[in-house]
């Protein structure tokens, strides 16, 4: 088995490891009072983590040389697209009933669930052209500009966080600023002086 | 000696090693590969694993707390919904001067000192009163069955151990010119030392009004007729038991047809006034939480719907009932006003 499968099999089985616990708990009924919200709570923010981690690939192997990292990004993105989904589904039948009608009301009158419904909707295209073929179909520049929409997404997704909050904002801050510093390295990588380096983009 | 002189030779003549019994460099290499991967696989998942449990524990489950001496129970209950799990309804609470996060207030509230403690009955009444709690605990203690509707979207079915809010008001003789009731709930957070003046103990456990993210401490109001009316209640324990901490302990109001953070917890004042008194959530968002906050499907809360809720222990949303039920009770009392004005 080569080195990049094994990190591959890494990351799959780890990225599972919340999932796994969380469907543990909720057979076993520790989920708390609220096993919805809980599940619901923890699926959206997983999504977001997975995001930012996604996002975190590049600044990490800038910064540490760790490249065998950019192997399993397109797997960590879509994780992050796998938990979105898991949790748009959780809304939608438990939250919702499976009721269309009702959905599209919330997303046409609730400005949370509309940007959160846009991420996910926005993580549908990078998804579909995650394919070894699919990057050579479009040639490696369009695909990576397609998929800068990652950063668009994350956004959205921060701010669905910080809307659906009562008072306290801590995590979304926190998800917040982990987000500014990520994409605030790509601006600096961008304009700072040049320099010869091994590492290209 | 036999085995003493077979290793000798191995030692100074490894060329006597048979060449099928050398493990060949690419199996060699694999199994250190394979212990690698091996550990590298079971300590990531580890920490995965573990770091996932400290990031988002589930929550916990247990409530233990005196039982109540003397509790009048209704013959049968007028519900036939059934209650909600006593470890649910410790379990599950807001409760912002310990935590924001439901799960985590009964662990915070744990070290809250309830004991003693007084309740200052003021305002505009003839007699003036600092109650110990353990008086009211003599007041005949009822238990009131009440479904309870959280401003959240879910909803619960508790039964309160309490007694009418009135009985309370009476003893101190109302003056004519009160119109409403205002209350507050104990609040040491923002004093260092995290002694009150009036309660000196322990600190409570509770945070600054930074971390709450509301102005703190915590007020409520009623109309002085929806404080009177029998359905309004004082309560002291929940299924025969004293109130856990983090219900509200030692007393606290709860009013079945408003949504829930109406029910002020853990109160240390009561004063009567003429004019409409501060609440918490309106001075925080009064576009979204009004002064009446009567539980009502056909007007939402601006960020969700308010039609339907969670009652805990389903896994489907229920239709939410006007006044959470209490329709026939209370909607007298709003007779004639605009309920969408007046949210």
């Amino acid at each position: 088995m080569s080195e990049t499968k094994f990190h591959k099999i890494l990351i799959f089985i780890n990225s599972l490891i919340p999932l796994a616990m969380l469907l543990w708990d909720a057979y076993f009924g520790k989920l708390g009072a609220n096993p919805v919200e809980f599940f619901l709570r923890s699926t959206g923010v997983l999504t977001l983590s997975f995001l930012l981690i996604t996002l975190a690939v590049t600044p990490l192997r800038k910064l540490f040389g760790w490249n065998w990292l950019i192997k399993v990004r397109r797997m960590l993105g879509l994780y992050a697209f796998f938990y979105g989904c898991v949790h748009l589904i959780t809304y939608s039948i438990f939250d919702k009933g499976f009721d269309w009608v009702v959905i599209f009301y919330d997303v046409w009158s609730r400005p949370f669930i509309a940007v959160g419904m846009s991420a996910l909707a926005l993580m549908i295209p990078l998804a579909v052209t995650s394919t070894n073929a699919m990057i050579k179909r479009m040639g490696g520049k369009r695909w990576q500009k397609l998929h800068r929409l990652s950063y668009v997404i994350a956004i959205l997704g921060v701010i669905h966080y910080y809307l659906i909050q009562k008072s306290d904002i801590t995590y979304p801050v926190l998800f917040g600023i982990v987000l500014a510093v990520l994409l605030g390295y790509r601006i600096y990588n961008r304009y700072k002086p040049k320099s010869p380096s091994l590492v290209s983009s | 000696m036999a085995s003493f002189r077979i290793e000798y030779q191995v030692m100074s003549d490894p060329g006597k090693i048979k060449s099928s019994e050398i493990t060949d460099e690419e199996t060699y290499l694999n199994r250190r590969t394979f212990i690698r991967r091996a550990g590298l696989l079971a300590g990531t998942a580890a920490v995965t694993g573990l770091g996932y449990r400290f990031l988002n524990p589930p929550p916990p489950s247990e409530v233990d707390t005196a039982e109540i001496a003397k509790v009048v129970r209704e013959a049968q209950s007028k519900l036939s919904d059934d209650l909600t799990p006593l470890t649910d309804i410790a379990n599950y609470n807001n409760y912002y001067e310990f935590s924001t996060s439901k799960t985590a207030v009964a662990e915070k509230a744990e070290n809250f000192v309830t004991k003693p403690w007084t309740v200052s009955v003021d305002g505009l009444v003839e007699k003036p009163t600092v109650f110990d709690v353990e008086d009211l605990f003599k007041i005949e203690q009822e238990e009131r069955i009440y479904r309870f509707r959280c401003v959240e979207g879910w909803s619960m079915v508790i039964p309160w151990v309490g007694f009418p809010l009135s009985k309370l008001i009476e003893k101190v003789d109302p003056k004519s010119k009160a119109r409403y009731v205002a209350f507050q709930t104990f609040y040491d957070g923002e004093n260092p030392t995290g002694k009150d003046v009036r309660f000196p103990k322990e600190p409570s456990g509770m945070q600054s009004t930074f971390f709450a993210g509301i102005p703190l401490p915590y007020v409520e109001a009623l109309r002085i007729d929806e404080a009177m009316h029998p359905l309004t209640i004082l309560a002291t324990g929940i299924y025969g038991k004293r109130l856990p901490n983090q219900n509200g302990a030692p007393i606290r109001l709860v009013v079945p047809w408003k949504y829930g953070f109406k029910s002020i917890k853990s109160i240390v004042r009561i004063t009567l006034t003429d004019k409409e008194p501060p609440t918490t959530w309106n001075i925080q968002a009064p576009n979204e939480y009004g002064f009446y906050s009567n539980v009502n499907p056909e007007v939402d809360h601006p960020r969700w719907s308010q039609a339907t809720e969670l009652r805990i222990g389903e896994l489907i949303r229920r239709k939410t009932q006007k006044f959470n039920g209490y329709s026939e009770q209370v909607a007298k009392l709003y007779s004639g006003m605009d309920l969408r004005e007046n949210f």
